[in-house]
């Protein structure tokens, strides 16, 4: 008899149905992570082609990103953003969309607050900074979820071209309108009240966005994982048509899911403006909503599985100035190590379904 | 290629197997140079099976053909090419965004890898001199009408040397002035000796008007055939559908019958957003079946899409039990509408979610009571799932699994588990045993009547003829977006039928 053949309920024994229970999670762990590993590898051959030592690499990433609580200092202070922007991708990727554009609203979400806290004081005015953020990057990413669902854009290329759009909005009123007078090499908005400044946790040394974070991911995997809501807008993602032959409301999910991302990413941009620049400049526009591209994919879209490899992904970023001096490599040392994985990610979607490991017939059937 | 001149085919004892299955039973076929030969059956009738085996995409498992009385091996298309056979599909193969004189020079086997345009488009002017109909040459293919796309993909198969055409319902996707300007030409170049034509088509209007002889297939044989003038229309449609299926053996229950759906001078785009879909009265009773048969791409795709909210409707309303109807979730709720949509993999499950997910896609956002709720239960969906796998005998290995995992008859089986659970007012169902083996066919009838004999208003969209003639109470036909015909179950008459679903009322 062949597995697929048992009648549920008929199965060998309770323990093998709940191992073939946890298969098709223990595919969502390990697929990313045989992919994590080939990009590695992949770019082990491509540090020996130019010569380097891959082993010299792996281990300044890990002198500089994870060995000491300076180390650690580092990596944490690139998790933030890079938690957020992921979410930008993930939430909407779970209706199915793939939006890169989240830098965008990064960028908008910082001018938003540099701009707000000009003109609010206090702790309330701190929240207002970090609600204009959401609304704006809400705004921002939600307005491509409507031009997908009202007019049939790509949502792919329209967040991408978005994203230049909002770069240069943002360059044009930091330089203009709203720029400080006293900023003179790097035009920048009014710096910020010192009451209006985010700052550090106790007993870790990184500032509140980090714990921001992961409060919006577990908060996340509970709107996916645990509420109706998250349960329609997965059927939406996996099939429209059966979510429409449901009536299920595909519109405004999507909307609602993408301006939710638009809103943790401009959140990202509360957090880089108030915690770390102390206004808003061109030092927002770091790149963070291209990595969170990749840790979204990394992590499969789930919100809990961002955390680490945001915080992996974190360490890489943070070696790179380390590697560049001690390795002789360019700086975009890390963007072709991000790629490589990123492409090699992209192909172990294939796989899925066809490891006959991981389905749950094959352990009940030993 | 061959000379000019039309060529003959004929094949002799053609049988095509697959496995166990015998799609072509011993089919013979004498089609005479310059002749325009119909070939007609029902879908699965083995037309198409018969035409790949002429043309060499399959090879026949046993059979003779002959080109021009010589006995050939049809081993590849590329001999049919050589031989002059040419083919021209239901839909066109045209590059888009490329001139007609671009698609044409391109198609050419030889085509070299430099092109000499200007020698090309004067060759290309001096052959299109010699075609009795015209197409613009210097236009992208996407500016060009369906009817002149398919002049188009008749020019190609001339000017790429071919005398025998095998036209593939070249008229479905065509206006029926369109249709008659295209084979009229066709018509023409049989007469002058230019070439030889095999057509397949439902349309027996086509067939009367324009073709020599037909030939009728059904379950894979030759059922019937002959001149055109010496067989009537009622004795193509009686061969082509086969005698009235026997009664059925399922208990048809005396039901109280009132009006639950009403459908009222409807409007909507087709698929192709060139036709439009207009229907001006379906009222659907409590405790009957009404039976929607046609051809398909005659509106019956569209209609299910209009029904479950996936259509932009112009104009014309929806009611249910007098209320206005617009497909949303709650609406359906409350009056208690369920679908069942064809190939319920791709059209009603999300496929990468597991069978026991999948099971609760209409309930997972209510509690007991029916009222929404917030948060997901996991137990409640849990328990649903074994309930419905156990009820229906979904085969699966695990609730954990993935639903595409499972087989069609259990995919369909979690389907209806889902969806006929509990009290259902009107189910709305579209071609529910595609696909299907015959034991699995029997169970999904059975759900069927049984839902109607419990007072269900059931609305069965089919392109399965028997199937309607086996379950419903009352029968519509569709043809090219409109209701064309109506009878009740005890007067119908398949004969009449076919021909309504063949526009030829």
């Amino acid at each position: 008899m062949a597995a697929s053949d048992h009648i549920v309920g008929r199965g060998p024994n309770a323990g093998a149905r709940v191992f073939s229970g946890l298969m098709p999670r223990a595919e969502a762990v390990a697929i990313p992570l045989g992919a994590l590993l080939a990009g590695f590898l992949a770019f082990s051959l491509f540090l020996l082609f130019l010569g380097k030592s891959p082993a010299e690499f792996y281990g300044l990433v890990w002198k500089a990103g994870f060995s000491s609580a300076f180390s650690w200092q580092n990596t944490l202070s690139r998790v933030a953003p890079l938690i957020m922007a992921a979410l930008c991708v993930a939430l909407p990727a779970r209706l199915g969309l793939v939006v890169i554009g989240g830098e965008g609203a990064i960028v908008l979400g910082g001018l938003a607050a540099g701009v707000t806290g000009t003109h609010v004081a206090g702790p309330l005015g701190m929240v207002l900074m970090a609600l204009s953020a959401m609304v704006l990057g809400g705004l921002w990413i939600g307005a491509i979820g409507a031009l997908r669902i009202k007019r049939g854009v790509n949502e792919t290329i329209s967040s991408l071209l978005m994203a230049y759009i909002a770069i240069a909005l943002f360059n044009h009123f930091v330089e203009g309108p709203f720029r400080d007078p006293g900023s003179l090499n790097k035009p920048s908005t009014a710096p910020l009240d010192a009451a209006l400044r985010v700052g550090e946790m106790p007993f870790i040394a990184a500032h509140w966005g980090v714990a921001a974070g992961v409060i919006a991911c577990v908060l996340c995997w509970i709107l996916i994982d645990r509420t109706t809501l998250g349960f329609a807008a997965r059927i939406a993602g996996d099939n429209i048509r059966a979510a429409q032959v449901q009536g299920l409301p595909v519109g405004p999910l999507v909307i609602g899911f993408t301006a939710l991302g638009g809103a943790w990413a401009g959140l990202a941009g509360f957090f880089e403006v108030a915690a770390v620049h102390g206004s808003a400049n061109a030092s927002l526009i770091a790149g963070y909503g291209y990595t969170g591209i990749l840790i979204a994919f990394l992590a499969r879209h789930n919100p809990l599985a961002i955390l680490p490899v945001a915080v992996l992904m974190a360490g890489f970023e943070a070696s790179s100035g380390l590697i560049q001096r001690r390795m002789d490599l360019p700086d975009a040392t890390i963007l072709v190590f991000e790629g490589m994985v990123f492409i090699i990610i992209l192909l172990s979607e294939a796989l899925y379904g066809r490891l006959r490991i991981f389905s749950p017939g094959y352990w009940e059937s030993r | 290629m061959s000379g000019a001149g039309a060529i003959s085919v004929e094949a002799l004892h053609m049988t095509m197997r697959f496995g166990d299955f015998t799609a072509l039973d011993d089919v013979s076929i004498d089609i005479p140079a310059g002749s325009f030969h119909a070939l007609l059956g029902e879908n699965g009738a083995g037309k198409s099976t018969l035409v790949k085996c002429i043309m060499g995409f399959y090879r026949a498992t046993s059979g003779e053909l002959m080109v021009n009385s010589s006995q050939v091996k049809m081993t590849d298309p590329r001999v049919a090419q050589q031989l002059g056979l040419g083919m021209v599909y239901q839909h066109f193969t045209l590059v888009p965004s490329l001139t007609a004189a671009e698609n044409l020079v391109i198609s050419r086997a030889d085509a070299p890898a430099v092109i000499n345009w200007r020698a090309e488009h004067r060759r290309l002017t001096e052959f299109m001199a010699q075609m009795p109909f015209k197409v613009p040459l210097d236009q992208p293919v996407s500016r060009l009408a369906a009817g002149e796309k398919q002049k188009l993909e008749i020019l190609k198969q001339l000017y790429l040397g071919n005398r025998f055409l095998i036209l593939d319902e070249p008229t479905s996707v065509l206006t029926p002035a369109e249709a008659d300007e295209v084979l009229g030409h066709v018509r023409g170049l049989t007469e002058a000796g230019q070439i030889t034509v095999l057509m397949i088509s439902h349309k027996f209007r086509e067939v009367t008007a324009f073709a020599d002889a037909v030939t009728i297939l059904r379950r894979g044989r030759r059922v019937g055939g002959g001149k055109v003038g010496e067989i009537s229309v009622e004795e193509m449609s009686e061969t082509m559908m086969g005698k009235a299926p026997e009664t059925s053996e399922r208990r048809r229950a005396a039901t109280r019958q009132h009006p639950v759906l009403a459908l009222k001078a409807l409007r909507a785009k087709d698929r192709s957003g060139l036709k439009s879909i207009e229907i001006e009265n379906i009222t659907l009773k409590s405790g009957e079946i009404l039976g929607v048969a046609g051809i398909s791409g005659n509106g019956q795709m569209e209609l299910m899409e209009i029904l479950t909210g996936q259509r932009h409707v112009s104009a014309g309303e929806i009611t249910v039990k007098g209320d206005a109807f617009r497909a949303t979730r709650a609406e359906a709720r409350r009056h208690k509408i369920r679908y069942l949509p064809e190939e319920p993999l791709h059209n009603a499950c999300a496929p990468r979610m597991s069978v026991a997910e999948n099971l609760a896609f209409r309930i997972f956002d209510a509690d007991k009571g029916g009222r929404p709720s917030f948060w997901q239960d996991r137990r409640a969906m849990a328990k649903n799932a074994s309930d419905l796998i156990e009820t229906f005998k979904v085969k699966t290995s695990s609730p954990a699994a993935r639903i595409a995992s499972l087989s069609g008859g259990n995919v369909q089986r979690a389907v209806l588990g889902r969806e006929l659970t509990g009290d259902v007012d009107v189910l709305i169902v579209s071609n529910p045993c595609f696909g299907l083996d015959f034991a699995a066919v029997n169970s999904v009838r059975d759900r069927i009547m049984a839902a109607r004999n419990k007072g269900t208003a059931v609305l069965l969209i089919s392109e399965d003829l028997d199937e309607i003639m086996e379950l419903a109470d009352r029968i519509i036909v569709m043809s090219e977006g409109r209701v064309s015909f109506e009878t009740p179950i005890a007067a119908a008459n398949i004969v009449e039928i076919g021909q309504h679903m063949a526009g030829h009322g």
